[in-house]
């Protein structure tokens, strides 16, 4: 199986009341809480994380896309993506992605990620999510019942715009472009692979299933959420006669190590629960714009989006969070066995683990990564050996690749 | 006297909407607001006792379907003109509450034609930075009920229950309130100015504009506003209401509108 390292790029500052005090970590989070000289190490020490993972032998490093918000600080991945393409050799760049009803003309995104191939040398995932109500209704203002549309369109723009060899005209009903002819061309052929990260909308799987692309679970909600999405998900593949590949299967996962049980809680529990509390903070009126889930999704009992915050009730402990998996911490035989067992009951060939959550600083995510590296990944890999994965990247081989040398 | 339902074909079959049609005389058509309009109110019944009161689903509301063809207000506004023709209407009066009122404000401005006098209540369609509207789509429920009503609590209480043992029921409530906002920000998401001001000063049929003074949805300021942009047009303020005279002073909301109307 192949396992990525996945940051959200938090806000690691947010005073201790910021629950009580304040609406909502999105959309309306007053700007006087952003520090930029703060933001300015914490983007960099983010990126280091990131680069480190890359070294200690992760497949691929992944960075999304947000808005008006603390949650993570990424409006732009592909700006992250440019600067990781430079500062590491074989890992895969997994942008999940762009919102691609956002962008017009969608070409920009098209011509974007394009350059992003060509400069990594093939090392780009093309990652395509409808991105959330907050992100793409409240922040950026498209119309909720409208953005699914929009959305596919955009997509069947840019594949074209990626695959078509000459300049072709494109009449949309959200984007007209006379010529499209995309400079550069992607590297990998026929294109970048496209991954699509979704909460759980049944319209979302029926067409990632249709295309062929690969599903993304992003949820921090833990093991039963992700047992009732992902086995929804492959009834669906199973019913279309689609082979249960687990490569076509994507899921994120908070995952710590330490030495021992005790030393994870001690190390972890605090900036975990940062960000359960702040980051998911999310003022429910910016949750469900109406016509963002569609009929069918609100009828499948598809939740508003939420990301798995806490609901009312009493106070989650550390301890449940281990147990309903929405954590998965302690030692490294521990945390090995805990993800083979999740990965192999959900059929999850490429797990995305995040090993810095909310304040988590960087010398504790360091040492989480460098733990991780050394003692997990190696007892993950033969996971999945009989499985032909489809859906990763094609890079250049050694002998044509630019030597990154710098000025030298 | 009461009203009968009844389904429309439009335009060859594209748009199957529902209508309530009740009393008897010049005919006057309600276009609802965004929230839909559920029950045939007792203001409706009021005016049914002068009017023949004609009450159409919007596309896209529970009830009515065809919203896949209509891609913003200008085509909404289209199509009630294809609706008049279905049903034989012309020179009608047409009322419009907020987002009814747009409606008809768009039909009053691009198809004259069929309106004889026109009644806004609390129109949507205009903006003035200095005095944002509500985000009702976002708004908490507690103020979202403040800026409809004086007074929530008794409006809530005399609105028919639904048993909350009754899961069907509950799910198709909250499925309608979906469907109708749903289809709502199709033509005002997300801030509601979407070109009325390029095309008001069409309007030219006697124009009658109320508010509710406490209107906490669509502020009363835009009265005056609206007012200006349509050139004859008469203001009148229900005092001691929000955003839904219609609803808390049936009476005194019908007594304006006959009073015009004549």
């Amino acid at each position: 199986m192949k396992v990525h390292s996945f940051h959200l790029m938090p806000y690691p500052d947010l005073p201790e009341d910021f629950r009580e005090r304040y609406h909502s970590v999105y959309i309306d989070i007053p700007t006087a809480l952003y520090d930029p000289v703060r933001g300015h190490q914490v983007y960099n020490d983010y990126l280091d994380e990131l680069e480190f993972a890359a070294e200690v032998g992760f497949d691929g490093i992944c960075v999304n896309e947000h808005h008006s918000n603390a949650y993570g600080l990424v409006p732009s991945p592909n700006l992250m993506a440019a600067t990781l393409a430079r500062r590491t050799k074989n890992a895969g760049l997994v942008v999940l992605g762009n919102s691609i009803a956002l962008y017009n003309p969608p070409t920009r995104v098209a011509e974007e990620m394009a350059m992003l191939d060509v400069l990594s040398g093939g090392r780009l995932i093309a990652g395509f999510p409808l991105g959330t109500t907050m992100d793409t209704n409240f922040a950026y203002g498209q119309v909720p019942i409208t953005l699914r549309d929009k959305y596919h369109e955009a997509h069947d723009l840019i594949i074209k715009a990626w695959t078509e060899p000459e300049p072709f005209a494109f009449n949309g009903k959200y984007t007209q472009l006379r010529y499209v002819n995309i400079w550069p061309r992607p590297l990998q052929k026929p294109h970048p692979p496209v991954w699509v990260p979704g909460g759980s909308s049944p319209e979302t799987w029926d067409w990632v299933c249709e295309m062929d692309y690969l599903y993304a679970h992003l949820s921090l909600s833990g093991h039963a959420s992700a047992k009732r999405t992902l086995g929804s998900y492959y009834n669906l593949l199973d019913k279309a006669d689609k082979e249960p590949n687990p490569y076509r299967v994507g899921m994120t996962q908070a995952c710590f190590v330490a030495d021992s049980d005790d030393e994870a809680e001690e190390l972890y529990s605090e900036a975990v629960e940062y960000f359960y509390e702040k980051c998911l903070h999310f003022y429910p009126g910016f949750t469900d714009a109406p016509g963002y889930r569609t009929q069918r999704d609100i009828q499948s009992g598809m939740a508003r989006q939420g990301f798995g915050r806490n609901q009312g009730g009493g106070k989650v402990t550390w301890k449940d969070r281990l147990e309903s998996g929405s954590v998965i911490a302690g030692t490294p035989e521990r945390v090995t066995e805990r993800l083979r067992e999740t990965c192999k009951e959900l059929g999850v060939g490429h797990l995305m683990l995040l090993m810095q959550l909310g304040s988590l600083n960087r010398e504790t995510t360091m040492r989480n990564v460098k733990l991780m590296g050394e003692k997990v990944l190696p007892n993950l890999r033969d996971l999945f050996s009989e499985w032909e994965d489809k859906w990763w990247i094609k890079p250049l081989v050694n002998e044509k690749r630019a030597a990154l040398t710098g000025a030298k | 006297m009461g009203f009968k339902e009844e389904k429309v074909s439009v335009r060859n079959g594209m748009f199957n909407v529902t209508v309530r049609r009740g009393g008897r005389g010049d005919p006057l058509v309600y276009l609802h607001a965004a929230g839909g309009q559920a029950e045939w109110e007792p203001f409706l019944e009021m005016l049914s006792q002068k009017y023949e009161v004609i009450q159409p689903t919007h596309p896209g509301w529970p009830g009515s379907d065809g919203l896949e063809h209509l891609d913003d207000i200008v085509d909404m506004a289209i199509y009630y003109c294809d609706f008049f023709d279905a049903m034989g209407l012309s020179n009608v009066h047409l009322v419009g509450s907020s987002m009814g009122g747009m409606i008809a404000a768009e039909i009053g401005a691009l198809g004259r034609n069929y309106v004889r006098k026109l009644v806004l209540h609390a129109p949507a369609g205009l903006w003035l930075d200095e005095y944002p509207t509500l985000d009702f789509f976002a708004a908490p429920q507690d103020v979202l009920m403040k800026a409809l009503y004086m007074d929530p609590e008794k409006v809530m209480a005399s609105q028919p229950k639904i048993d909350p043992e009754n899961k069907e029921a509950m799910a198709k409530a909250m499925l309608d309130r979906a469907m109708s906002l749903a289809a709502t920000g199709k033509f005002v998401w997300p801030i509601w100015d979407k070109g009325l001001k390029k095309r008001i000063h069409r309007i030219n049929m006697p124009t009658l504009l109320i508010w509710g003074d406490h209107d906490g949805l669509n502020p009363p300021v835009y009265g005056p506003h609206f007012q200006k942009l349509i050139a004859g047009s008469k203001l009148v303020t229900i005092p001691g209401t929000a955003h839904v005279p219609m609803t808390e002073k049936p009476e005194e909301f019908v007594k304006v509108v006959s009073d015009f109307l004549g």
